[in-house]
């Protein structure tokens, strides 16, 4: 854990606290159960954002991709009756094209991540309108997919298995990031992209995973929100939620420059923002106030932040300087 | 436009000292109106210190700057500007997304209006004849993205005159330029020299030198060593007044004769000079110096060696095998590795601890099933501390809190905990303090004496001629001589350098 981390969690548990003391239901099983689902859904593919965050880039297109992937998840299983685990293959392989694509484009053809990534959140988008004609995705009446309700939906000892599920990716992920070879290479390239490349890393290649991790965690995190919300609305399913993922990831200690970051603190940082989107519904604030909340409480966290990194840097300095006066 | 008065501008017994290096002592200089002063020196001679002290970029330690019969301890920025001191720098300050006029105004654009908006016709109309006056073929709407380096450069010189100029000072203006661009702003010199301007040329051109100074200074090592009149102005006079100084020994022979090329680098091209090549081998065993003036390509060269940025045709034989390298990490696989020139851009990752890039090349190796082991880098990263003696009492703390001659000493780490065949070192020991200087020639030696081929980019002479066993000189991207032990002299590297053909000893 890094004290950035510790920070976080601390914060979490004042909110809480506060949240708690002015409505107790904030601790009711039902609340806890519901919030624990959305942590799973929105901390699976900030996960993923925050790797690309952490090479220096970003993925604006996370939202339109659980559209379009969720559109065509539903249709498959739904209306043409693919077998579940078969659809499921296939969404995760276009999350590796779709990834495949973003990371080609950024390397090969020098094109800036924000550019591509938001070509990429306008094009899914368009296609899954297009496809759908505008019309809901659903499945049909009465139909019922037991296996693949208990894995997304389902719940054990009520926890929601999409909690489950991302602390499993969370796990994994934790072990990548920091204890393989690529997790290392990876926030080297994003912390010196030519010291990195002049060291013999492969520069091109940890960025493209990295855009691919985001696009296969963004994929099956469509298979869970379709699962979640039975239907696909195709021009409102997923809005903004590339930006959910890059609050989480920043909320988390990554930094848009790249290098910084770490699991846990994503993690965290999705559980703070959903910790938030209950406040707002606990404590009676009118709902349309939501988004407000959460950009204020960004910012002071951040603002809090980089006062407290000024004052440790502050601080070494002068301990530092101590020790050289002294000796 | 007001007329430029005449300039008298004294610089007497300036010393610059920073902490561990003297870059000036005692220098003086002086400067009139309608002068053309050639400033000399090698690298590190104390030009560019000098040069910022005018520019009011940094404070002289002592010394007097006397402007106009007005005595100055320091300029600031300020002061200099209005003194009407211009630079036209290296590396050209123009900005290539506006036009002309706008980058001769910027900062001082003109406005009308209630809105401050900017008035382009007037800025227009004033800038035409400032760029007839350094006779430039284009207009004050033209594009800057349009225009050559020459031109850029003209543009550079017709800013410093709307500032009303009376000292411009060009460093190695002519570095980029083609020989009839060289001419023609050669030519404009002598026209700002006409209007009364003086200007202060820094070069090491020492053709160009002869042909446009009224005076050349000379500097060695901080201090003036001479001056030289119109008709005294020579080659050969320059040429022995910027070197003549006893070099201290630094060498130490290698314990066995290098004999077999442990790389042969044959017909390689570099950016910079696309249409130049060079080949050269490097033994196993031996410290290849590799001298030349700033801007020769030597590290455009090392680069691409090892397989930064694209190829441009050339071949490569480690070991006698000829190997292909298309990218670092096929020569870090060959075994050829690159201490960068910018340690602290290239060489390492600053805010990462020294484990961490002690082992970031070969980091596969420290892994078991899959995960990397921080003992085992501990267990090299200690190793390697206690061999280059890298002080630090913590190999996870990040490298930043190091000095610089530790860091580098961990962007060698990086290497020797892997196997190496050849190292090639640019510019090992720039802004190391001389003690640190001394421990890294002793590992490049005792490098070359485990049997790899050492090659080494360095810019200063006393290192080239001291460490080295052999000494190849490059210009503009060609090899221009090589030089055996016995031939090691300072005027030797330095007439290679710009070009000049020895006669055989």
């Amino acid at each position: 854990m890094q004290k950035k981390d510790i920070g976080l969690g601390i914060l979490i548990i004042v909110v809480g606290a506060i949240v708690y003391m002015r409505n107790p239901l904030f601790l009711s099983p039902i609340n806890l159960g519901n919030t624990a689902n959305l942590i799973g859904l929105f901390g699976l593919f900030a996960i993923g954002q925050g790797f690309v965050i952490m090479t220096g880039g970003i993925d604006l297109s996370v939202g339109s991709v659980i559209a379009l992937l969720g559109v065509l998840f539903v249709d498959m299983v739904g209306k043409f009756g693919v077998p579940w685990p078969l659809a499921v293959a296939i969404i995760i392989g276009l999350g590796v094209l779709i990834g495949l694509a973003h990371g080609i484009l950024i390397t090969r053809f020098r094109l800036q991540p924000f550019v591509v990534t938001l070509c990429g959140l306008l094009i899914y988008r368009g296609i899954a309108r297009g496809y759908t004609a505008e019309s809901t995705a659903g499945f049909p009446f009465g139909s019922s997919y037991p296996q693949l309700e208990w894995l997304t939906i389902g719940r054990s000892f009520g926890i929601p298995h999409s909690f489950l599920a991302m602390l499993i990716v969370a796990a994994v992920m934790w072990v990548i990031l920091h204890h393989t070879v690529f997790g290392r290479h990876l926030c080297a390239v994003g912390k010196n992209e030519e010291a990195a490349r002049f060291s013999g890393i492969n520069t091109r290649f940890v960025t493209v995973m990295a855009y691919v991790i985001c696009a296969v965690l963004a994929s099956i995190a469509a298979i869970y929100f379709a699962m979640f919300t039975k239907s696909v609305q195709p021009s409102s399913h997923g809005n903004f939620y590339e930006l959910y993922a890059i609050a989480a990831a920043v909320l988390g200690g990554c930094s848009l420059r790249g290098g910084e970051g770490s699991v846990i603190g994503i993690v965290l940082g999705a559980v703070l923002l959903q910790e938030l989107q209950n406040l707002v519904n606990l404590l009676g604030i009118p709902s349309s106030l939501n988004f407000a909340v959460m950009g204020a409480v960004i910012l002071l966290g951040v603002l809090a932040d980089q006062q407290f990194a000024a004052y440790r840097t502050r601080k070494n300095t002068e301990r530092a300087l101590g020790l050289l006066q002294k000796s | 436009m007001s007329a430029v008065h005449g300039l008298d501008l004294r610089l007497e017994g300036v010393t610059k000292v920073y902490p561990g290096v003297v870059a000036l002592n005692d220098v003086s200089l002086q400067i009139k109106a309608g002068e053309v002063v050639g400033l000399l020196g090698e690298n590190g001679a104390g030009k560019s210190t000098l040069m910022k002290i005018l520019g009011g970029l940094i404070a002289p330690t002592s010394g007097k700057i006397i402007l106009d019969g007005q005595q100055y301890d320091a300029f600031d920025v300020k002061q200099s500007q209005q003194a009407g001191i211009a630079f036209v720098h290296q590396e050209l300050n123009v900005f290539d997304n506006m036009d002309v006029s706008a980058n001769i105004f910027l900062g001082r654009e003109i406005v009308r209006g209630p809105l401050r908006l900017t008035d382009r016709k007037a800025m227009n109309e004033m800038a035409e004849p400032l760029i007839e006056r350094v006779g430039a073929p284009f207009k004050p709407d033209t594009p800057v993205s349009t225009l050559s380096l020459a031109e850029r450069q003209l543009l550079e010189i017709a800013k410093a005159l709307s500032m009303n100029a009376r000292l411009v000072i060009m460093d190695e203006p002519t570095s980029s330029l083609t020989l009839s661009e060289t001419n023609m702003l050669l030519k404009v010199i002598a026209d700002l020299k006409a209007q009364g301007i003086a200007v202060v040329y820094i070069s090491h051109r020492l053709s160009e030198v002869e042909e446009c100074v009224d005076r050349a200074v000379v500097l060695r090592d901080g201090q003036n060593v001479g001056v030289l009149e119109r008709e005294a102005v020579t080659h050969d006079a320059m040429i022995r007044m910027m070197i003549g100084r006893e070099l201290k020994s630094l060498y130490t022979p290698p314990a066995v004769p290098a004999t077999k090329p442990i790389l042969s680098v044959k017909n390689f091209a570099i950016k910079s000079k696309p249409d130049r090549t060079a080949s050269f081998d490097v033994m196993a065993g031996e410290i290849l110096g590799v001298a030349g003036l700033i801007g020769a390509g030597r590290t455009d060269l090392a680069e691409a060696i090892f397989g930064v940025g694209d190829k441009l045709g050339g071949e490569i034989q480690i070991d006698g095998i000829a190997t292909e390298i298309n990218s670092p990490t096929d020569a870090i696989d060959a075994g050829l590795y690159l201490v960068p020139e910018d340690r602290k851009r290239a060489g390492l990752i600053l805010e990462f601890p020294t484990l961490e890039n002690v082992t970031m090349a070969n980091l596969p190796a420290y892994t078991s099933r899959g995960l990397v082991s921080q003992k085992r880098q501990i267990v090299v990263a200690e190793a390697q501390r206690s061999a280059l003696a890298i002080k630090t009492h913590d190999v996870r703390r990040a490298a930043n809190e190091m000095s610089g001659g530790n860091q580098q000493k961990v962007v060698l780490a990086k290497w020797l905990s892997m196997d190496p065949k050849v190292i090639i070192f640019d510019e090992p020991t720039r802004g190391i303090d001389v003690g640190a200087k001394a421990e890294i020639y002793g590992l490049m030696r005792s490098l070359a004496d485990r049997g790899v081929g050492v090659m080494m980019i360095s810019s200063d002479m006393e290192e080239v001629i001291g460490v080295s066993d052999r000494i190849v000189v490059m210009k503009d991207g060609l090899i221009t001589g090589e030089l055996p032990r016995f031939r090691f002299s300072e005027s030797n590297v330095l007439n290679l350098a710009v070009g000049k053909v020895l006669e055989e000893a």
